[in-house]
């Protein structure tokens, strides 16, 4: 039997008296394009770097394609990718050298990175620096970067906040490409038509806790609502967030 | 190690560097504009010749031996006139600083105070001149002489000073700013965290930030080296001035740890240059990069003794134009090394992945 892509069991952490994630468990099966949700300061964020192994968790387990990531393990980090929510950027370097520095730290070659450049369109932006690069081209880039190495299993910030219509769509189409290949996808959002679209199963998350898991579709006729976003109203309330 | 992993990130950290025109204006280019202004400002410093105006005849300026003429041309120059109000003139207004008659058998002499030094050194070569004719005239052999010769000159000419002090406070600059804003930029955007999820060690990316800042400092030693050499300036290099490179690999160290400290806490590009500067520019001062601390109050001193740049300074100057070797180089580089040893494991305590 082939184990899981992620197993996460029972995470707890805490920051000081904010208790960021309070008992988180869910699975993603291989290949699956998994969409964790939830409102602003739900713990989506703290969950996804507990899991990349960025933070120890003060409890719980995580299994990322059956090996702990801590301590930290080099030969499991060559099978991940991770764009981090802000685009992390080599200061004053082209698109082109931020590829090919960060293909050259897992030893890929350059030709390797320049086709990833071609493949999120951007080759003819390959000379442009990372400060002159529009809010789109940044996350692309930031993608290209997450996928140069050939990862079989993807996690994604919140990739398509700030972005508009156009980037959004063209985002989106790129994310199930990756996702067609055989990767896992694991993404954060807050944008309900986009987990419809993409997700095969989506987590609702709310106040550090996971409180439903499911097919969007599943969802949406189990809690008899109109859409997920109407699922996820009324799991999390209306009230304001942070 | 990882060479490529450590070939890219130096690449990556030297070209983020090198595009960054403010900071390579005030790192390189400021402290060589120091050089070259200050090497041609103090350039003539020693004490001028003293200038007289002599009026007439003069005998015992007159009656000089051709020899004794010329070495005397050294520290004194005299010029002839004959209008003794106009000369007195030149006195009061400090153009020149003597002006000499002679009235019978009286030699006169007038000269202003406004220059002590001056006015005293112009008194005793004309009083020695006398004295010595005086001698002469008593047709005795003297009673004393003096035997006067030249020992090696040990004072330190302006550039042979100015060269490792603002050497010194460069390398400072480039290193502690160096570090200090690439941890910091690193943190703000998260590219320290991107690099503990690639499978680089630590030691690629730490050896990658020290290669490009000493690789950094030994370009600055060379130029500076090399434009205070050009005739213009005249630094002359002693037998072990290359060991000032392996000083200022250990002074890079050691100012890198420095950097990390600032960058340790310090949230923000701007507030990181600024203790940076906050840092620097008092330890250059108190260490005696730009002037000499020989005249300065005890406290300075003692205050001088624990900073980095302050050895580094001293054993440069020994190793540059002192002559010195070995001996005075080894102990600085091994207090270098244990001051960059305690500052990054005081760093290491202080640091932090994230802002928050």
């Amino acid at each position: 039997m082939t184990t899981a892509a992620i197993t996460v069991e029972g995470l707890r952490k805490r920051y000081g008296d904010v208790r960021a994630v309070d008992g988180v468990s869910f699975t993603v099966e291989r290949g699956e394009f998994y969409g964790i949700l939830g409102p602003n300061g739900a713990g989506k964020t703290t969950t996804l770097e507990i899991t990349e192994g960025l933070r120890r968790p003060d409890e719980g387990e995580v299994r990322l394609l059956g090996e702990s990531p801590f301590p930290r393990n080099p030969a499991l980090l060559r099978r991940i990718g991770v764009q981090l929510q802000a685009s992390a950027f080599f200061e004053k370097l082209s698109a082109r050298e931020q590829i090919h520095t960060f293909a050259s730290l897992y030893g890929v070659s350059a030709e390797r990175a320049d086709a990833m450049l071609e493949t999120v369109g951007l080759t003819e932006k390959a000379g442009t620096r990372e400060d002159r690069l529009s809010g789109g081209q940044a996350q692309r880039l930031s993608i290209a970067c997450a996928l140069v190495h050939d990862p079989e299993l993807v996690f994604l910030d919140e990739p398509t906040t700030g972005l508009d219509p156009q980037a959004r769509r063209n985002l989106w189409d790129l994310l199930r490409a990756i996702n067609d290949e055989g990767r896992t996808v694991v993404l954060t959002t807050h944008s309900m038509d986009e987990a419809e679209s993409l997700c095969d199963r989506v987590a609702v998350m709310d106040r550090g806790r996971v409180l439903r898991v499911g097919a969007p579709a599943d969802l949406i006729s189990e809690l008899g609502a109109a859409s997920l976003e109407d699922v996820f109203l009324q799991l999390t309330g209306r009230e304001y967030r942070q | 190690m990882n060479t490529k992993a450590f070939t890219s990130l130096s690449k990556a950290m030297a070209l983020g560097m090198l595009r960054d025109r403010t900071a390579v204006f005030f790192i390189l280019l400021f402290p060589l504009m120091f050089l070259l202004l200050f090497g041609a400002l103090f350039k003539n410093e020693s004490t001028p010749r003293v200038e007289i105006v002599q009026i007439g005849r003069v005998e015992v300026l007159d009656s000089l031996p051709r020899e004794a003429r010329e070495a005397l041309d050294d520290v004194l120059n005299v010029r002839k006139s004959d209008d003794r109000e106009r000369a007195l003139e030149e006195v009061r207004a400090g153009d020149v600083d003597a002006v000499v008659w002679q009235d019978g058998d009286r030699v006169r002499m007038r000269y202003s105070a406004a220059d002590p030094t001056r006015a005293g050194n112009a008194r005793v070569v004309v009083d020695s001149l006398v004295q010595q004719a005086n001698i002469a005239a008593t047709g005795q052999p003297p009673a004393y002489e003096l035997s006067a010769g030249q020992v090696e000159d040990e004072s330190l000419k302006a550039i042979q000073f100015f060269t490792p002090g603002l050497l010194g406070w460069a390398v400072a600059m480039s290193a502690v700013v160096g570090s200090a804003l690439t941890l910091v930029n690193w943190r703000r955007k998260r590219i320290l965290r991107r690099l503990w999820l690639a499978p680089v060690g630590a030691g690629s990316v730490v050896a990658a930030r020290i290669g490009v800042n000493v690789t950094l400092a030994l370009v600055q030693t060379l130029v500076f080296v090399g434009v205070a050499s050009i005739p213009f300036y005249g630094l002359e290099l002693t037998g072990h001035w290359w060991l000032s490179l392996p000083l200022i690999v250990c002074g890079t160290l050691a100012f890198m740890s420095i950097g990390l400290v600032v960058g340790a806490r310090t949230k923000t590009e701007e507030a990181a240059n600024g203790v940076a500067q906050l840092v620097i520019l008092p330890m250059a001062f108190l260490s005696g990069a730009f002037f000499p601390l020989d005249s300065a109050p005890t406290w300075v001193r003692t205050v001088s003794e624990v900073l980095p740049l302050k050895h580094l300074n001293e054993a440069m100057q020994d190793v540059l134009s002192r002559g010195q070797g070995w001996d005075a180089a080894l102990p600085v580089m091994g207090g270098l090394l244990l001051f960059a040893a305690v500052m990054t494991a005081i760093a290491a305590r202080l640091f932090r992945w994230d802002d928050a």
